[in-house]
């Protein structure tokens, strides 16, 4: 199926499927149950999930394929919301141009700054994309003010003049972002007994991005560029004595992921038409790190599974309080349920990046191929199925003979 | 003329804190190979037993207030630290009013510790990891820690006053032979830059001057051969961790009256201790501490009013153009070891 083999083709089946019947799946308590808080299938968190997986998606094109941890990408993620946002400001609400120029933009900067990183390697090229998002942080918050807002952000106005559309509604107020008439804030809800599904336009537009985005991220890992990569990650030097110059691969590799990166920033945009520099900051780029090492370097499906579990647990844990706490250990004696409530309670609420810092250190220490590998274990473990080897997480641990 | 030396001094400060967090990321580095990202929290560490100290002197009980009444009639009562219990009024509230010099007492043995604890309990299965491994790991270890310190001391940032005897500034301009009222400088800084010279001599005396420094750049050099010879050159590379914690957590305890402490200042110097490290290049020790001086008064340099308006947001960016361009011309940096983490 579309060129890919049977088991690609299965696994974005699968992807396929999980993603357009989210809404149900992530939403399998009834509305009003004490266990409602854990559904996520509410559309403002479904759009970051598949947003943050194009964003780690591509992210893992550079780092897990070449080997190249870039600590500054998230200044291409920045880029894009600027870009797109540009876009509704002056040309009109719809979204597929903004995301064309928001694309190209980040391409361009990827271009540059990979150019130049990409002379060093290991911890120097780290340092150098974090130096160059930190500076396009800097700037996007300081002098750069007439064209990112500054600290307020880029937002929209009523009298810009969106060329193509109109500058307000006939309400007078400002128009939100849609794809040729379909409104990306648009929901609507199946009440089915005591349970609630919300299907948004947002979150399908995103999720068939991200499929795509997907497809094509399946296409690059089995292709020769991407064996070419591997070869990159696995001995640099003894590419280069075969008479290969691995420059001009790296550099691909790092402008696709800033593209990705870009779009990323630009569904960000039309989603929530504003854009500011703290997406730019290096904690976001920390945090794509995060969730592509969790969900599993190198691996397909790694850097999507991650990247749910970070934002699922950004929302929900985050949102569990000392009074649901108790709530829920009511059951056992005062003085034992006070004591419980103690232990769990510096975990959540506030407290859930204690609890990311905790999995991440455990993932990188016992799992270094993150959620994926751990499921090949569990799926070993129940015997009969082995952990087929011809995964890429495998491939990539294989060590170069010196 | 005053003008520059107003800058020099005011980079001085940051430049000290810059040069201690990255002499003790390139004794790591030097001695473990180990990438260390969680430095950072350890300064931030530093600055915390700080405010514990503070906060654990003026722990205080109530007492009535003799022969007054509040306006309900109530006895009135009054918080006396138990310290003045202790040692008598005046002496104990010197102590408190010391207590950001005294954390250097406190904070050394807690940070060895802790730097103790770190390398044999997490970095030590590490060494034969790749790098990009390393600096995982102790980002990880790192966002545990602030997030530690975040619940017990809350998000705020923590004021933490220096002793009165060095509240204030004082008039540089004047006693160099400037006018009055142009160079103002704060004594806390001086005595800041002072302490940083003093940590750094002693680090640089302690590995020059003494046989088990002598040991420790032996294995610097050539790890393998020293442990032929004999010696237990892992248990002094732990110990060498331990030491560079404890800088990391002084330039933090000292740090504290001049900005107030948070959770996250950890990751902000942290952040520029690595641009720091990488430009004196990866590690040379003499390299790691003028990288920090030079990138602190350059940073300086670059926020006077004069230079802004010929270059707008140049101080905002400055240290990462110069760690670019040093980079890319110089890629190991200004002092780097030839062979060290080279491509």
């Amino acid at each position: 199926m579309f060129g890919l083999e049977k088991k690609d083709a299965r696994l974005l089946l699968l992807v396929a499927v999980l993603v357009a019947f989210a809404p149900f799946l992530l939403n399998p308590f009834p509305e009003g149950s004490a266990m409602a808080q854990f559904n996520a299938g509410y559309p403002d968190l479904m759009q970051r999930f598949v947003i943050f997986g194009i964003f780690a998606i591509g992210f893992n094109i550079l780092f897990g394929l070449t080997g190249y941890l870039s600590f500054g990408h998230a200044a291409f993620l920045g880029v894009g919301s600027y870009a797109a946002v540009w876009m509704f400001k002056l040309l009109s609400m719809n979204v597929l141009p903004a995301i064309i120029l928001a694309v190209a933009m980040s391409g361009l900067f990827a271009l540059l700054i990979g150019y130049i990183s990409l002379r060093r390697s290991g911890i120097y090229f780290s340092i150098l994309t974090l130096a160059f998002a930190q500076m396009m942080f800097a700037l996007a918050y300081s002098v750069l003010t007439p064209i990112t807002g500054g600290e307020t952000g880029l937002q929209l106005a009523l009298d810009d003049p969106r060329i193509l559309g109109t500058s307000q509604t006939a309400g007078g107020n400002i128009p939100v972002p849609g794809l040729f008439g379909l409104e990306m804030r648009d929901s609507a809800e199946l009440v089915l007994g005591s349970w609630v599904f919300t299907f948004n336009v947002g979150y399908y537009f995103a999720a068939i991005v991200m499929l795509v985005s997907f497809y094509l991220s399946i296409r690059i890992f089995r292709s020769p560029f991407g064996m070419m990569l591997r070869a990159i990650k696995s001995n640099q030097q003894r590419l280069n004595y075969t008479g290969l110059n691995p420059k001009p691969y790296t550099l691909a590799a790092f402008v696709i992921s800033g593209m990705y990166a870009g779009l990323a920033g630009a569904l960000m945009a039309s989603m929530d038409p504003l854009a500011g520099a703290e997406r730019m900051f290096w904690t976001a780029s920390g945090e794509v790190v995060l969730m592509t090492i969790l969900g599993g370097v190198g691996t397909l499906i790694g850097p999507v599974l991650g990247a749910g579990a970070i934002k699922y647990m950004e929302n929900i844990i985050s949102k569990i309080n000392s009074d649901i706490l108790h709530g829920w250990f009511a059951f056992l004696p005062d003085g034992l349920e006070d004591f419980v409530v103690a232990i769990i309670y510096p975990f959540i609420g506030k407290g859930w990046h204690l609890t990311l810092g905790l999995i991440f250190m455990g993932v990188v220490i016992f799992l270094p191929g993150g959620l994926v590998e751990g499921g090949q274990r569990i799926a070993a473990l129940f015997g009969r199925k082995k952990a087929s080897d011809d995964d890429s997480g495998k491939s990539a641990k294989t060590e170069p003979a010196e | 003329m005053d003008a520059i030396i107003l800058q020099i001094l005011n980079g001085l400060d940051k430049g000290s804190a810059y040069a201690l967090i990255a002499l003790g990321l390139t004794l790591i580095f030097g001695t473990l190979g180990v990438v260390n990202f969680a430095h950072g929290a350890l300064f931030m560490i530093g600055a915390f037993c700080a405010v514990t100290l503070s906060r654990l002197f003026s722990l205080s009980h109530e007492v009535l207030v003799p022969g007054e009444t509040d306006f309900l009639g109530n006895p009135k009562t009054k918080d006396v630290p138990y310290i003045y219990d202790w040692f008598g009024e005046s002496t104990g509230a010197a102590i408190i009013d010391w207590s950001v010099p005294l954390a250097i007492l406190f904070a050394i043995p807690v940070m060895i510790a802790v730097g103790v604890i770190m390398e044999r309990g997490l970095i030590k299965h590490f060494y034969k990891r790749p790098h990009a491994d390393q600096i995982l790991v102790t980002f990880g270890l790192a966002i545990v820690l602030q997030e530690i310190i975040k619940y017990y001391y809350g998000a705020n940032p923590i004021p933490t006053p220096a002793p009165q005897a060095f509240a204030g500034s004082f008039d540089f301009g004047a006693m160099l032979g400037f006018d009055p009222n142009t160079i103002i400088y704060p004594y806390w800084r001086l005595v800041y830059f002072a302490f940083a010279a003093l940590i750094i001599g002693a680090v640089f005396a302690f590995l020059q001057f003494t046989t088990f420094g002598m040991v420790v750049r032996a294995g610097m050099a050539d790890r393998e051969t020293v442990g032929l010879l004999g010696i237990n050159i892992d248990k002094r590379f732990t110990i060498m961790f331990g030491l560079a914690a404890a800088v990391a957590g002084l330039a933090g305890v000292m740090y504290t009256p001049i900005n107030s402490p948070n959770y996250h200042m950890g990751m902000d110097f942290l952040v520029l201790s690595f641009v720091v490290v990488v430009v004196g290049g990866m590690g040379s020790l003499p390299g790691a501490v003028l990288a920090g001086f030079v990138l602190g008064i350059l940073e300086s340099f670059a926020s006077m009013r004069e230079v802004i308006d010929i270059i707008p947001g140049i101080n905002q960016v400055i240290i990462y153009l110069v760690a670019i361009i040093i980079l890319l011309t110089r890629p190991r940096g200004l002092m780097g070891r030839k062979g060290v983490m080279e491509d």
